[in-house]
């Protein structure tokens, strides 16, 4: 019997660069034709959706994907945020003399702003490892409760900065390390230079959403989903549960500390701690779990609704938590796996496998 | 030597109301084995509730002195309205999910919390300006130790609190009913078996554990009379520091409840005191992870073997 030839090897690398070459041009698209057609509000609206795509679905990784429930998310969201924050704004501040935006498109200031960016992932990761190693080791509920305390201990730390930035003759004199102090308090980190445009947060969606995407359809997202079923049963099969649960956290970490970069340069939004706090972790969850717990299209459009959502609402603005929480309870009841479940939304044209129909 | 009998006192005020909110937690996780997020917020509705009551006897006003047993009709009252809303919840929330997932619960039990919270800020509930509870308590000072107030009432709230701890205490351990709690929160299953009307009892603890909440929600605004908006941030700490304590003392174990609550108590208030104010928060969480690294059954819990 003869082997049928695989795909080419030409074939295979395409394809695995596909989703990145469509991201691009659409992010291209949206930065180019639609944003400048559609006007600086419409504009603001769709960065905040795509800032909170990337929330959900990091957010998913962990209590979707593997059945872990952290509520700390808007803390590593703060993490990355102010690393990026303190990158862009001291580092222009040294380069150029001014925190203000530099170079145009692709230029020197948003290379920086890029390197502040990876930067705030890398320490949020960093967070999320430091925090998920002794939690993660206990059960589910008490992880709730640690990222909570994380997420509290961060805004009590931020809140006690300095709150007067140095100018910018100040800042060759000062060391790093006490830069680092120096984020705004309790008032926000204010001047951080307006970097993000649909451009930037297209192609961190892009990359937020191939990488859920592989990790579902590969073995490590097997071994997250096999932890969600049954941690016991998962563990009789050899998978080193802690280690995998420790994973999938600190990659949830490191795409909310992207996320929280976007956050940071922002036109309209300040850096401050009060905004990073649980609220906001409890608005992410609220998307995750009415989008479907291991949903990446679910989590994803639960997002995108849910920040257009309170635009139309505005006149009912105090009863929109009411609704969510409300919402949020009936979800659990009626349709305890969210929306859309573990699916997807492709799946409901399709003819549903067995076992995987949930 | 005074700031010592000070904090030492305060710390004894504050975590015996932790104590108090710690037996609500620690009871419904015995019994349901689920975290009961909204319980903080019962905590937060018995303060509101009480200066909504004393509100429409006319009490808040500048210059009114409550009558001398006033303050504990309120506390008895805020006690029933609690165990009801507590009940309420029970019944229309935990209930459809008995037997679910516990990821389920949990996330069923934020969203309750979000309710209440959010319920409570509409203007006409309880709106979201801040008030000052009225004095509803007797004050006044007894006896002057070394330059330190012992005041009437920190007393007060501390010997409510001690005395609620010891009736449930008796409540739990001599009683039929609180065999039955033991019960159902060793095994469900063979309780319901064995003729205990698992309902019931259930719904008897969560009205118990709301109950307590009210009254450390009250004891709490006679000591800190600035009442914030019900999703302040100080209230949702308050809560969850509570739970710390619970935590700590080994979760599900009431006598845990009550040494967890003074711990937290002492830390906090000995740490704000001689290291820094501002990061009292800091310490609390501190103590719960170092617990949960090192005996993450809690002080008097015992270790649970998961059966498959």
């Amino acid at each position: 019997m003869e082997a049928r030839p695989g795909p080419s090897a030409a074939v295979t690398a395409l394809r695995g660069v596909l989703p990145f070459l469509v991201g691009a041009f659409a992010s291209l698209l949206l930065h180019f034709v639609v944003a400048p057609a559609s006007g600086p509000f419409a504009t603001k609206l769709v960065m905040d959706a795509g800032i909170n795509v990337i929330l959900a679905v990091s957010l998913n990784l962990v209590n979707g994907f593997t059945g872990q429930f952290s509520i700390g998310h808007a803390g590593f969201m703060a993490v990355g945020g102010y690393t990026a924050g303190l990158v862009t704004y001291y580092g222009s501040m040294l380069l150029w003399g001014s925190p203000a935006a530099h170079g145009g498109f692709l230029g020197g200031g948003e290379l920086l702003f890029l390197a502040a960016c990876l930067a705030g992932a890398a320490v949020a990761a960093l967070a999320g490892l430091l925090v998920g190693l002794p939690s993660l080791r206990l059960r589910g509920d008490y992880l709730a409760i640690v990222t909570l305390g994380f997420g509290e201990i961060l805004r009590v730390l931020l809140q006690r900065t300095g709150d007067v930035l140095p100018t910018a003759a100040e800042v060759r004199r000062t060391p790093l390390p006490e830069l680092a102090t120096h984020v705004g308090g309790a008032l926000g980190f204010t001047g951080i230079p307006f970097y993000t445009s649909p451009f930037w947060v297209g192609i961190f969606v892009t990359v937020m959403l191939v990488v859920a995407y592989r990790l579902k359809s590969g073995s490590h997202g097997r071994s997250f989903l096999a932890i969600r079923e049954d941690e016991v049963a998962a563990e009789a099969m050899g998978i080193p549960t802690t280690r995998v649960k420790v994973t999938a956290f600190v990659l949830s970490a490191l795409f909310a500390g992207l996320a929280g970069g976007l956050f940071a340069h922002l036109v309209g939004t300040t850096l401050n701690p009060r905004e990073l706090g649980f609220q906001k972790s409890f608005d992410v969850v609220i998307m995750v779990v009415l989008g479907g717990m291991g949903s990446i299209s679910g989590a994803a459009i639960a997002a995108v609704i849910l920040t257009l959502l309170p635009e139309l609402l505005r006149s009912f603005s105090e009863y929109r938590m009411i609704l969510y929480a409300a919402l949020l309870v009936v979800v659990m009841i009626v349709r305890p796996q969210g929306l859309l479940g573990l699916g997807e939304i492709w799946d409901v044209w399709r003819p549903r496998r067995k076992g995987t129909g949930r | 030597m005074t700031k010592l009998l000070q904090t030492a006192m305060d710390a004894v005020a504050v975590g015996s109301l932790y104590a108090l909110i710690a037996l609500g937690y620690t009871m419904v996780y015995g019994v349901l084995k689920f975290i009961n997020f909204a319980h903080s917020d019962i905590f937060v509705l018995g303060a509101w509730s009480s200066f909504a009551m004393a509100a429409a006897l006319g009490w808040t006003k500048a210059g009114a002195t409550p009558p001398l047993l006033g303050g504990f009709a309120i506390l008895l009252a805020s006690m029933a309205f609690c165990a009801a809303a507590g009940i309420a919840i029970e019944r229309f929330a935990y209930r459809p999910l008995r037997g679910a997932p516990r990821l389920n619960v949990l996330i069923t039990a934020i969203g309750v919390s979000l309710l209440l919270q959010n319920v409570g800020q509409l203007p006409f509930v309880f709106g979201t300006q801040p008030q000052r509870m009225p004095q509803l308590l007797p004050d006044r000072v007894l006896a002057s130790v070394a330059g330190v107030d012992l005041r009437l009432v920190d007393l007060i709230g501390a010997g409510t609190a001690v005395a609620l701890m010891l009736g449930l205490e008796a409540l739990v351990f001599r009683t039929k009913l609180g065999r039955a709690m033991r019960a159902v929160s060793w095994d469900v299953k063979t309780a319901a078996l064995m003729g205990i009307p698992v309902d019931r009892v259930v719904a008897f603890t969560f009205g118990l554990g709301s109950a307590l909440a009210a009254a450390a929600g009250l004891l709490y605004a006679m000591k800190y009379p600035g009442l914030n908006q019900p999703a302040h941030a100080t209230w949702v700490l308050l809560g969850l520091k509570a739970f710390v304590a619970a935590v700590v003392g080994g979760i599900g174990n009431i006598r845990g409840a009550m040494l967890g609550g003074l711990l937290i108590g002492a830390v906090e208030l000995f740490g704000a005191a001689y290291f820094s104010p501002h990061l009292r928060d800091l310490y609390v969480f501190t103590l719960l992870i170092l617990v949960l690294l090192y005996r993450p059954a809690g002080l008097l819990g015992r270790a649970a073997v998961e059966k498959v």
